[in-house]
């Protein structure tokens, strides 16, 4: 690409979203700034002025301008330094197509379910969405040992889209567990992800990237003593 | 390079089934129309889309591709040496034609629908609010994604074009229905120009729902049940 390029991240350090983008720069050996935004205190400047739609993390801005949703970022990587490391997304259309779309189920179905299932409070509602939550599990189980053929993850060898789309919630995943004592992946339910979990956790890649569980586990205990609070307070 | 019988699971009235229609069309690729019958999935929609249930679903030598805006890239790329780029050839506007796709489909989409099914004076007020919002941002859009060109994907229509066109005919249904201009050629010039052109687009003309079609059918599914 030849002159210095100048990569800015805009990102919170315990969200799935802002790990994509951190996963896929590394992966392409990208030099770039950090910028942590606090989401409890106000949204800086560069954050609205980067993304005034959404104003949400994580934002990438490269050369100074924006490209914003986390999905949308990790693919404008891999185009963008395509000469550099591994290709991100498969190169058959076909196989791109099912990344997309797998993706697209994690985020607009299954994690949704997910996050109804945590933070409702009517028994009902929980008992629905985790339904949903574990259809879902059986299906990406299924979606796994169909498309990896046998080797270790999504995207074959090494990590690819759909790995970093889905193991970007397994920090978040396994804090939760440690909070609730619940165990969300069962061994015997879908053997195959748990297996995959634990090849994504110990990429290189990876682990210099996520955050560490016990960190997370910490975050969300305080976000819920603060949630209480604020309600017995009102 | 892509031989293989193309069939595409549809409807006539669907936007979302409008999007592969006329992907295939820009790249002259022949296939094979499906129509569901509406009310009904047939055998065939719920094996090849069995996680959604849903259409659009093209089959390419038997193998499905779910998800219109997945489906388009799919064509795309596909059939990349016939016809003009349906994405953008610059990631970062590839990254921005994305951007405003999904815009579409998840916030500006959504109030159209909202729309059609608001109730009360304050309901609808509300929704055109949220409209108009959302208008001004896409014009805003289209005048940079456009720079100075037809179409947001420049010379010839894509990506973005076909994502916001196909709601067209149910825009305008909407419109009829609410006898409101909802696109609005005082607020939003450059959209109302570019919606004119991309409905006479050859690709786009022969799969584009006629409005007075569009509205008869719209009366039926959103009508209220008798008591």
């Amino acid at each position: 690409m030849g002159e210095r390029e100048k990569v800015k991240l805009l990102g919170v350090w315990y969200s799935p979203y802002a790990i994509r983008p951190m996963i896929a720069l590394h992966l392409k050996s990208v030099e770039y700034d950090y910028v942590e935004e606090d989401l409890f205190g106000s949204k800086s400047e560069l954050l609205l002025k980067s993304n005034p739609v959404h104003k949400k993390v994580p934002v990438l801005i490269h050369n100074t301008k924006p490209v914003c949703e986390s999905l949308n970022i990790v693919e404008y990587i891999d185009e963008t330094w395509n000469s550099s490391g591994q290709s991100i997304l498969p190169s058959h259309p076909h196989d791109r197509a099912l990344a997309r779309f797998w993706s697209a189920f994690v985020d607009n179905k299954w994690f949704p379910a997910l996050k109804l299932a945590t933070i409702t409070k009517s028994e009902d509602a929980k008992a629905k969405a985790m339904e949903e939550v574990e259809e879902g599990l059986l299906q990406l189980e299924d979606a796994f040992v169909s498309i990896s053929k046998g080797k270790p993850f999504f995207g074959g060898e090494a990590i690819g889209f759909m790995d970093i789309c889905l193991g970007s919630f397994l920090v978040l995943l396994k804090a939760m567990e440690e909070l609730k004592g619940e165990k969300l992946f069962d061994e015997s339910k879908t053997p195959s992800l748990c297996k995959w979990a634990s090849e994504f956790f110990s990429d290189e890649t990876v682990k210099n990237v996520v955050p560490e569980i016990k960190k997370v586990a910490e975050f969300l205990r305080e976000l819920e003593v603060r949630a209480q609070s604020a309600a017995s307070r009102s | 390079m892509s031989s293989g019988e193309v069939k595409l699971i549809g409807a006539w009235a669907s936007p979302f089934v409008m999007r592969p229609r006329v992907a295939l069309n820009l790249k002259s690729v022949p296939y094979e129309f499906l129509q569901e019958t509406f009310g009904s999935k047939s055998e065939l929609l719920l094996k090849s889309n069995p996680v959604h249930k849903k259409i659009p679903v093209l089959l390419h030598a038997d193998k499905p591709v779910c998800e219109s805006n997945i489906i388009v890239e799919y064509i795309d790329e596909t059939w990349s040496s016939s016809g003009p780029s349906i994405l953008p050839s610059h990631p970062y506007d590839r990254a921005m034609a994305r951007f405003w796709a999904a815009y579409i489909d998840e916030k500006w989409f959504v109030a159209l629908r909202n729309f059609l099914k608001a109730e009360g004076e304050e309901d609808k007020k509300a929704v055109i609010a949220q409209m108009e919002e959302g208008n001004a941002l896409l014009e805003k859009a289209f005048i940079d994604c456009s720079k100075g060109k037809p179409f947001f994907n420049g010379d010839n229509i894509g990506y973005l074009d076909i994502s916001l066109g196909s709601f067209l005919a149910w825009l305008r249904v909407t419109e009829l229905a609410a006898s409101h201009k909802l696109l609005d050629e005082a607020k939003t010039p450059s959209l109302c120009k570019w919606a004119e052109l991309f409905c006479n687009d050859p690709a786009v003309k022969p799969v584009m729902p006629e409005t007075a079609k569009l509205a008869e059918f719209a009366k039926k599914i959103f009508a209220k049940p008798q008591a």
